[in-house]
């Protein structure tokens, strides 16, 4: 109300305002043709490289590199880890967003925190504290390798530091999500005969459906992402654990820039794709997402 | 009025006699605050009651502890007699209204009042079309007839109030629960409403427990109305008996509008301002006390004979007679007493006042005032 009033008042003044309008509108499009040209050139000219470079020998080279087989090995490698970090992410977030949005325990904001904790550590760090865990002279390396267990450089130890690296990501969509529905629904699913688990299914998940999928795709997209904590726990062993990223880097420095931009379209049209459908949701489901993830 | 084809409903709950409920000494701690102590009560199969106390009383936690929502820390629930402290909620079979109605967002009006029916084990769930004429019916009773395909952020506050009731009348319940069932309503859709609860509540014959903070509310409808503050039942009992004798201070200041004059018994006097009120004290132990009336039972009377003295602030025409509001001497607050046009006063003149009915309290050694004494 007052601010309606202050706006018609300044404007019937007339004349003597319109400077700083000019000024404000001049300051506006100054800030968005730097916002815009700064996009251009660190967002979407690098992107525009990666196709070129890819198809810069044309379309027989661009498909080759897919013949490769390490290079098919690093995409099964890819689609591998993301199938197992995705869906035990989203277990694991369901299981904390639904204990901390709908009970109150001990060591609760503790748990918060250590949601968090994979957003503040180095993705590095993280698979180096794996390997000095899981590593041949690590905490439990050796006890591992008498029963022939073996995590770092190997399928597991990727697969464990791609759910670490990752998992924040669903819980963090649910929590101020769930928080902000309460478990008032529930309870009235309760009063109504529902069993807990059936309640689970037919109130809970449909009021966090979009929110899930939101979180599983930025889940995915980064889990399909990552080089810091899986480059440490990899070892690079070729057609054996090497993933997108890996595998891409390794080519890109043997300079196969036809090969490594080839694999790293995949990985662009994965992020092209991740930002459409995610475009897309908060675009039709954006009541149904928290305040907090519209914001992202 | 918004009731209509009882016939539906007696196809359904008209058989089904009321639940008697018990409640024995039931506490609930959140952490360190108590905010059940003691309770205990008695609600008589097909009883209408009230809960009635300020927000924070503990209304919503003795509702959602016979629902079994909550668990007790201490204490027993009973319907029919049988002991149903720990019997989980689903098993409880209490029809529950909450407050803010807490419909399903993503399901039609008809799936929302389905719901009940199709959580149940297949071994006891009714068949499809059964389900299906069930929330017709349902439907017809709540009066919202054709609008089963509509989403709850489609209604307005009463219809979705109606869904939340034909929700919970639908499992066929033991008792009905509604909290604070009219609170986010406007003043004249409350009012429909609440002769409305009374209809359902006769025709289904449901033991019903409804929480308000509105006494009027409460006293209109419930044979039975509970006071609760602080967790404590303050009184129990019959919306006449609140009003003749209301067992303590907060009973008598919460239901309906009181005046609390400070006094002093002394020798079975009691004093206020110097002056004597004729007020009986049958026994009660010399000290500091509070008279409290009423205003409907304090009159102008005539001169020479009054209980009190007080200054004409202002006068005003009624078709009755004249609206004077009366400054009493010794007292902070004016009050507004309707007289007879004859007993005309003047403006600024002194009136003497008689006292009708009163109620007198003494401090206890905390200077809190617990016990009732009876009136003049
Ligand atoms: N789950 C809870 N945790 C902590 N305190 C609660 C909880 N539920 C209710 N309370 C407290 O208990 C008291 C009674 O609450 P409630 O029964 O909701 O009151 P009313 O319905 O009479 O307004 C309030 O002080 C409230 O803050
Ligand atoms: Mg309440």
């Amino acid at each position: 109300m007052s601010e309606i009033a202050v706006t018609s008042s300044g404007r019937s003044r007339g004349v003597k305002f319109r400077p700083v309008t000019q000024d404000s509108s001049f300051a506006r499009y100054t800030l968005i043709a730097t916002a815009v040209l700064f996009l251009a050139l660190f967002l979407f000219a690098p992107l525009a490289i990666v196709f070129v470079e890819a198809f810069s020998k044309g379309i027989g080279p661009f498909l080759t590199a897919f013949g490769d087989p390490d290079a098919r090995a690093a995409i099964r490698l890819t689609l591998l880890v993301a199938a197992i970090s995705v869906p035990a992410n989203l277990v694991f977030g369901l299981a904390a967003s639904w204990s901390i949005a709908k009970f109150s325990f001990p060591g609760k904001s503790v748990l918060i925190t250590l949601i968090d904790l994979p957003f503040s550590v180095s993705p590095v760090v993280a698979g180096l504290v794996y390997v000095l865990v899981f590593g041949g002279q690590g905490l439990f390396g050796p006890w591992l390798a008498a029963h022939g267990v073996q995590i770092i450089f190997a399928v597991p130890g990727i697969v464990l530091a791609t759910i670490f690296v990752t998992f924040p990501f669903v819980a963090r969509e649910l929590i101020p999500l769930m928080e902000e529905q309460g478990k008032i629904e529930e309870e009235a699913a309760l009063t109504l005969g529902a069993s807990g688990f059936k309640t689970f299914l037919t109130v809970t998940l449909p009021n966090i459906k979009w929110g899930l999928l939101y979180g599983v795709l930025l889940c995915n997209a980064r889990a399909m992402g990552e080089f810091g904590a899986v480059s440490v726990v990899s070892g690079h062993i070729r057609g054996l654990t090497n993933t997108i990223p890996l595998q891409v880097e390794i080519l890109y420095n043997e300079y196969n820039n036809v090969a490594a931009f080839a694999l790293a379209v995949l990985l662009a049209g994965l992020a092209l794709v991740t930002l459409g459908l995610k475009t897309f949701l908060e675009w039709r489901h954006a009541d149904a997402l928290s305040g907090r993830a519209r914001r992202h | 009025m918004l009731t209509r084809s009882p016939d539906a409903l007696a196809a359904t709950e008209g058989s089904k006699r009321g639940t008697s409920i018990r409640i024995e000494g039931v506490e609930q701690d959140f952490g360190a605050f108590p905010a059940l102590r003691d309770v205990s009560l008695d609600i008589q199969p097909g009883e209408l009651v009230a809960l009635l106390g300020p927000s924070g009383s503990g209304k919503t936690t003795l509702l959602r502890v016979i629902a079994g929502l909550n668990s007790p820390d201490r204490g027993r629930i009973l319907f029919d007699g049988e002991n149903a402290t720990n019997l989980p909620v689903q098993d409880r079979h209490v029809g529950m209204v909450f407050q803010n109605y807490a419909l399903f967002k993503h399901m039609t009006v008809a799936d929302n009042i389905a719901y009940g029916l199709r959580v149940r084990p297949r071994r006891t769930r009714p068949p499809r079309a059964a389900i299906k004429a069930r929330v017709m019916e349902l439907l017809q009773f709540v009066q919202l007839d054709g609008l089963g395909g509509r989403y709850p952020a489609q209604l307005s506050g009463g219809q979705r109030q109606r869904v939340a009731l034909a929700r919970a009348l639908a499992i066929e319940p033991r008792v009905l629960l509604l909290d604070e069932p009219f609170g986010a309503l406007d003043a004249r859709v409350r009012k429909d409403l609440r002769r409305w609860l009374r209809d359902i509540h006769k025709q289904t014959g449901l033991t019903t427990v409804f929480v308000t903070h509105d006494q009027d509310e409460a006293m209109e409808l419930a044979d039975r109305v509970v006071v609760l503050n602080e967790g404590r039942i303050e009184q129990i009992g019959t919306p006449e008996e609140l009003y003749d004798r209301p067992a303590s201070p907060f009973v008598i200041s919460f239901v309906g509008e009181a005046v609390a004059l400070p006094v002093t018994i002394s020798d079975g006097h009691v004093t206020f301002g110097g002056r004597e009120l004729h007020i009986d004290t049958h026994g009660l132990r010399s000290g500091p006390a509070r008279v409290f009336f009423r205003p409907a039972d304090i009159a102008v009377t005539a001169e020479g004979s009054g209980d009190l003295e007080g200054r004409v602030e202002s006068l005003r025409r009624t078709p009755a007679g004249v609206r004077a509001t009366i400054a009493i001497d010794g007292y902070d607050q004016t009050l507004e007493i309707d007289s007879p046009l004859d007993r005309s006063a003047s403006l600024g003149g002194r009136v003497p006042l008689s006292l009708a009915k009163a109620r007198i309290f003494p401090a206890d050694e905390n200077g809190d005032y617990v016990n009732a004494g009876d009136g003049i």
